[in-house]
């Protein structure tokens, strides 16, 4: 009955076709306006940044002077890493556990469920809070004999850090199937076993991925280490002293009425951003090797 | 109901019903079912030298999960030796039932068993029982496969004496003994080194009933072993149930009655969390004496 080249189903209509464009228009757009500004931050970066970067740039303390050679950033490399890495150590053992009890014994129970609401609110608290804290308890106190200490830093850190390892352990130990726990269960073995034989092997891959995004966040704070470790100019490795890191050069640097402490800190900034990037290519590779996810 | 005597029970007949008699383990009683499928009725042979099966009872037992009862007051005798099927339709309560066996449905939350499971007279709910021991007498195969992603071949079989923490050497002849006991030695030998996961799914579960009979368990729970695998599969774990038989008590929970022809002795059917029937796994198929199970084994409904 049809006409010899009609087609069986009806053409897409203009509208539509509009209608499509339009849409595809709008997220491509959105994406463009989110992608300029991130662009824009590492391009000023690098082309500021570079250029202060040397091997003395590196290997030797800021020297304090206004004028003159203002030195290098090793006291701040040198702290960062002394404090985020007393704070992952702290944080991330602590964090595991909260994840592992959360996932294995509390369950839907109601103090877990407690537990969780209160980790969920310190994820939302701004990191200045926890310097606060410290600077209260700790700082003002003198424990430990001085005021300003690495180790306080490390501990205003790893406040931080904590709700952020719980929350992803807890993630990832959810994902491991519950199969695995009833197959080990049911072979008679008993449960703290199933956890340190199965449980975290089939989950640390994601366990090192949440560990190193809460490392990569610590060390780009400022906030909690100005009124904690504060700002010094040399290197220590003495964690109960005063302590430098790169947020807290950066901050000191950029206020400055001085071209070259300006570029000092945006030479910090290109270094402070690169560790993390390192950190988070690390995660992402860890994490592409996990079984799950 | 009668109180049952607290006193070891290592030869017991049955509601298949021969009076007890003498050696060891009786076979069932005259006339062993005819079985469509050969392979598995080749090796119905007696009892092992080396077995060490258990009589598994269960007096009035009930299990809910939270309020909801999924086993309502179910009693039934699992013969050492045996190979024991449970069919009926899904949700009536079957897998609920093996999994307190074991005592793995306890594990679920807000999951409660109430009543007695015997081990040779052993009640395996009384207080003071480890649940631990529990299980190591009673193994259990899941419906998936669920090797540890982990661990390689080798391991996988090698993590139940290690996760139960038996000590001493010969790991390596266990491993061995336990892979040629569940059929995958041939097949695996020349790759222990690698993933369990990397196997097929028949492999893998051959695997898992490997690893369950390293704890040297007494009983074995299959919760329908064969619903994730390939006709070929099935009938290579049949076999294997039928070797099996001659060591240990097996009970089996199956969806598909075909399968239960074929390997079971006898055959239970499950209607609604009730016992509705037991017996000899031909009589249940071709004459049961209750309508509900002739409706459900001739495929009125389920």
């Amino acid at each position: 009955m049809n006409g010899t080249d009609a087609p069986v189903l009806p053409p897409v209509s203009p509208r539509r076709r509009r209608t499509d464009r339009f849409m595809r228009g709008l997220f491509g757009g959105a994406t463009i306006v989110a992608i300029v500004p991130l662009v824009l931050v590492i391009f000023y970066l690098v082309q500021k940044g570079l250029g202060s970067w040397s091997i003395d740039f590196f290997t030797t303390d800021p020297s304090g002077k206004f004028f003159g050679d203002p030195g290098g950033i090793k006291s701040a490399i040198l702290g960062t890493i002394e404090m985020v890495g007393l704070a992952t150590l702290i944080a991330v053992p602590i964090g595991i556990g909260v994840a592992i009890y959360l996932v294995e014994y509390g369950k839907r129970g109601r103090f877990a469920q407690v537990v969780r609401y209160f980790i969920d609110v310190m994820t939302g608290v701004p990191s200045i809070v926890f310097g606060l804290f410290i600077y209260i308890t700790l700082v003002l106190a003198g424990t430990g004999g001085t005021a300003f200490a690495g180790w306080k830093g490390s501990a205003a850190l790893a406040l931080l850090m904590l709700p952020i390892v719980t929350r992803a352990g807890e993630v990832v130990l959810t994902l491991v199937p519950d199969e695995l726990r009833e197959g080990a269960l049911a072979l008679g073995a008993p449960r703290w076993r199933v956890i340190f034989r199965i449980v975290l092997p089939t989950a640390l891959p994601g366990l090192i991925t949440g560990m190193l995004l809460a490392v990569a966040r610590a060390a780009g704070e400022t906030a909690p280490l100005i009124f904690t470790a504060t700002i010094v100019k040399g290197s220590s490795l003495d964690l109960n002293g005063p302590m430098n890191s790169l947020p807290a050069q950066i901050f000191s640097d950029v206020g400055q009425a001085q071209d070259r402490l300006v570029a000092r800190a945006w030479g910090a900034a290109l270094t402070l951003v690169l560790m993390i990037l390192i950190l988070t290519t690390l995660a992402r590779v860890v994490s592409r090797r996990s079984r799950l996810a | 109901m009668t109180e049952p005597p607290e006193t070891e029970m290592t030869d017991s007949s049955p509601s298949t019903g021969t009076g007890g008699t003498e050696p060891q383990r009786p076979e069932p009683p005259a006339g062993t079912p005819v079985r469509a499928v050969t392979a598995a009725a080749d090796a119905k042979a007696g009892p092992a030298a080396d077995s060490n099966a258990r009589l598994v009872r269960l007096e009035d037992l009930r299990a809910f999960y939270g309020d909801a009862a999924a086993v309502r007051n179910v009693s039934l005798d699992f013969p050492p030796n045996e190979v024991t099927a449970i069919i009926g339709p899904s949700g009536c309560g079957k897998s609920t039932l093996v999994r307190c066996i074991n005592r793995m449905h306890e594990e679920i939350p807000g999951a409660r068993a109430e009543g007695k499971v015997l081990l040779d007279g052993q009640d395996l709910y009384a207080s003071g029982v480890d649940v631990v021991a529990v299980r190591r007498a009673v193994g259990m195969v899941f419906q998936k496969p669920n090797p540890f992603p982990t661990m390689s071949i080798f391991d996988n079989v090698a993590a139940g004496p290690r996760l139960t923490g038996m000590r001493g050497g010969g790991l390596r002849e266990r491993v061995e003994r336990t892979l040629r006991g569940a059929g995958l030695w041939e097949e695996v030998k020349d790759r222990l080194d690698e993933p369990g996961i990397g196997l097929s799914g028949g492999q893998q579960q051959r695997l898992c009933i490997a690893r369950t009979l390293a704890v040297e368990p007494e009983v074995i729970l299959m919760d329908e072993p064969c619903s994730a695998l390939d006709p070929v599969a099935t009938l290579k774990i049949e076999e294997l149930i039928a070797e099996l038989r001659t060591r240990y008590t097996i009970v089996i929970v199956t969806h598909n009655m075909q399968q239960a022809g074929r390997v079971a002795d006898s055959t239970a059917f499950m209607l609604t969390g009730e016992m509705v029937e037991r017996g000899p796994t031909d009589k249940i198929f071709t004459n049961p004496n209750d309508q509900r199970t002739e409706d459900y084994v001739s495929g009125k409904f389920g």
